[in-house]
């Protein structure tokens, strides 16, 4: 729902860093999508296509690595992955949950031409 | 044509909470504490707030910025009516505020002559979760006509918050609303957070909740 924010922030940091490497264009930027980040690929795409027409960005293929959500059990130490639902340890059935992974949402590296 | 792979590994939130962090730091040398207060619309955020600030006003010298997608002053309007200062933040269409958004309303405000800050977010219970304002503590208003389900549907904006705020508890005899499962979602996600149960129509646990807030407050002092 707020990707529109966050791509204009993945296309500012790419051409500030564009500039400092005196590229010529921006050709692949790769990110990485927690499944709890409540980001979806699919809008930052979209939002992309229209934000970086006529930037040093405009020719540059987004990659987008799903990072997957997951669950420590408290109780019996199990980690678990999720799907979709919140659902309980799998192994022991504890509610008493943190969660390790899934949150972040990085820019993790651009190719640019030179 | 030379091409060059640059590693950067940066939290795109990054730029908000930067500026998140300097609103707060800002804010203490102030001494003035202050909470972002999300919900869904129709929780009865305007209602608790209204409320809290009957309750705390005027020892606790208070003002609320207040959030709207839209250009409308309703909500500031009624806290302006009862004497409370109120800036109206438009998020220009956005589904949340942001750090810097918070940040120019802040500068509407007499900073020396308050002790409260409470910033009401959005109605929205996705997008705010993702963005820090810079404010000491993120509440969650819940209504119990919501359904007791939220926390598993929407499970990011219970996990940074510090307090819970059951609202319209006097419509439980009229909706079946679980209060276990509703506490269980939150306390998997969210261990040990604060929880009230109040109605802002009856005032009921309403002083609880505002004697808690008045010693969150005391202590930054």
């Amino acid at each position: 729902m707020h990707e529109l924010a966050v791509t204009e922030e993945i296309l500012h940091k790419a051409e500030e860093i564009a500039l400092q490497e005196h590229a010529l264009r921006v050709t692949d930027i790769y990110l990485q999508i927690g499944k709890l980040s409540g980001i979806i690929d699919e809008s930052v795409q979209f939002y992309w296509n229209a934000l970086c027409e006529d930037t040093i960005c405009a020719q540059a293929n987004l990659h987008f690595e799903a990072v997957p959500a997951l669950i420590d059990c408290k109780d019996c130490g199990n980690q678990y992955e999720l799907d979709h639902d919140l659902i309980p340890c799998p192994a022991c059935s504890s509610m008493n949950l943190k969660i390790a992974g899934g949150e972040e949402f990085i820019l993790k590296s651009i190719e640019v031409e030179k | 044509m030379p091409t060059k792979r640059i590693e950067i590994v940066q939290d795109i939130l990054n730029v908000n909470d930067q500026i998140a962090e300097e609103t707060n730091a800002l804010l203490h040398t102030k001494h003035i504490f202050s909470m972002n207060i999300m919900a869904s619309p129709g929780a009865g955020k305007t209602s608790v707030i209204l409320r809290t600030l009957q309750e705390l006003s005027p020892l606790v010298r208070c003002a609320v910025l207040e959030g709207d997608t839209a250009p409308v002053t309703i909500d500031a309007e009624k806290v302006s009516g009862i004497g409370i200062p109120a800036i109206q933040i438009n998020s220009g269409g956005d589904c949340h505020l942001n750090a810097n958004l918070v940040r120019k309303g802040i500068q509407s405000l007499d900073l020396d002559a308050l002790d409260l800050i409470l910033v009401e977010n959005i109605g929205n219970l996705i997008c705010p979760a993702s963005w820090k304002l810079g404010t000491d503590m993120n509440v969650v208003i819940a209504s119990i006509p919501e359904g007791d389900d939220k926390p598993y549907k929407y499970p990011n904006i219970y996990r940074g918050i510090q307090a819970l705020v059951l609202n319209k508890i006097d419509l439980k005899p009229y909706v079946d609303f679980n209060i276990q499962y509703f506490k269980d979602g939150i306390a998997a996600l969210n261990p040990g957070v604060e929880f009230f149960e109040v109605s802002a129509k009856t005032g009921e646990g309403i002083t609880a909740w505002a004697e808690w807030l008045r010693k969150k407050i005391h202590d930054l002092r």
